[in-house]
């Protein structure tokens, strides 16, 4: 039998063949058949969940409360040190240097990312600006947020910041960080599925001894990750009533 | 059981009150008119058992209330009630979570030095099998002129 692995479309290009690095170790290390299958965007990506096509993902927050509450996905781990914070920022010849001062009828420049959009919204609430009164302007990718703000067709952008900081110094160099988010408790998870349950705690193990050899660090640097962090339960259930609280 | 404040804890002039708190107690309030503006990009979050007594904060919480964790862990969420917050809208609140739904609403907090903050607040019950095991509540930067508004509507609602 082979089962199915995904990972979040939001992850940053670089990454793309360390996460089949990953399930291939992945399988040599548990004996089982897993398919990495990359979906190029959430929606498709939600269809395959809704379908029980899915047995473990390396998930988006915003989607970790159909993964447990509706599929019965458990969490297995989280990147060590990583949080999912966000950047609203403009363009250095912006004449905004506030949020409070940005006004209704405002472009705001983004990707498709779902929590990154949920929390962008949440910081421009403060100047009255909600999904009624701005244009959102979807791209592809954070380099095209980036480049909209340079072209000056659009007023701010949504950034996830760890892909902000992984602009290059020329572009960082042409924008303004208007505000940075420090939530910390909201991260992307390894999640596992129904069909691969009575393996939870033999992948867990696996997972969280990983940095522990030389050989395996290699595998999670090419992920961007120095470790995994074992995810509770109870603190994934505070994630995903945390999220429910944000989405209001 | 939550203590009175102190007028040694009290950050410059300050106003003297005795606030009947949800639960049946009564707590010896000092009040100042010193404001401390949200910061951006920032959530205060914590949560509660069933009956509103806290069990979680975060680092915001801590900074922006005043109170040390071990102060806040154990006592009411009532510890952060203002005088100026009319009591219909936590009656409003908690009748709406005991429902099982969301409350969201503007809250003027006390901070320990007796000054305040206002926030945008969302209060969710946390539900685990079918059963509320407690509340959580999320505080976000709320917008001037929505503060504006409550400064208004408030006091007509005493």
């Amino acid at each position: 039998m082979s089962y199915i692995f995904t990972v979040s479309p939001d992850f940053s290009p670089d990454h793309i063949s360390g996460w089949y690095i990953f399930n291939t170790w992945l399988q040599k290390h548990t004996d089982l058949a897993i398919h990495l299958e990359m979906y190029n965007n959430f929606h498709s990506q939600r269809s395959a969940i809704q379908n029980d096509s899915i047995d473990l993902i390396y998930a988006n927050p915003y989607d970790a409360a159909i993964l447990v509450r509706d599929k019965g996905f458990r969490p297995l781990t989280k990147p060590r040190g990583c949080c999912d914070e966000v950047i609203v920022a403009t363009s250095i010849n912006s004449p905004v240097q506030d949020i409070a001062n940005l006004q209704p009828g405002i472009k705001v420049a983004t990707t498709e990312d779902p929590d990154v959009n949920m929390i962008g919204m949440i910081m421009l609430e403060s100047a009255d600006l909600n999904a009624a009164n701005i244009e959102l302007k979807t791209s592809d990718s954070y380099v095209l947020v980036a480049k909209h703000l340079l072209r000056d067709d659009s007023d701010v952008g949504f950034f996830l910041a760890e892909a902000f900081d992984d602009l290059s110094t020329l572009i960082k160099n042409q924008l303004r960080i208007l505000v940075r988010s420090q939530i910390s408790v909201i991260h992307h998870s390894l999640m596992l599925g129904p069909k691969l349950a009575d393996q939870h705690d033999l992948i867990s193990r696996l997972l969280l001894d990983m940095d522990a050899d030389e050989k395996n660090r290699e595998v999670l640097s090419s992920l961007g990750f120095t470790g995994w962090d074992k995810v509770e339960d109870e603190e994934m259930e505070f994630m995903i009533d945390l999220m429910d609280t944000l989405k209001v | 059981m939550i203590q009175d404040m102190k007028p040694e804890n009290i950050v410059g002039e300050f106003k003297e009150i005795i606030l009947n708190l949800y639960g049946g107690f009564s707590r010896k309030i000092y009040y100042s008119e010193l404001e401390t503006p949200y910061p951006d990009g920032k959530l205060i979050v914590s949560t509660t058992d069933p009956a509103g007594v806290i069990t979680h904060v975060n680092q915001a919480f801590i900074d922006m209330s005043g109170y040390t964790e071990d102060e806040l862990i154990g006592a009411p969420h009532s510890i952060l009630r203002h005088p100026d917050m009319p009591p219909a809208a936590f009656k409003e609140l908690w009748d709406t979570v005991q429902k099982g739904e969301k409350w969201q609403g503007f809250v003027k907090n006390l901070r320990k030095d007796g000054g305040y903050y206002w926030v945008k607040a969302t209060v969710i019950p946390n539900i685990r099998n079918g059963i509320t095991v407690g509340y959580t509540s999320v505080r976000r930067k709320p917008s001037k002129a929505k503060v504006d508004e409550c400064i208004k509507l408030y006091p007509t609602l005493f």
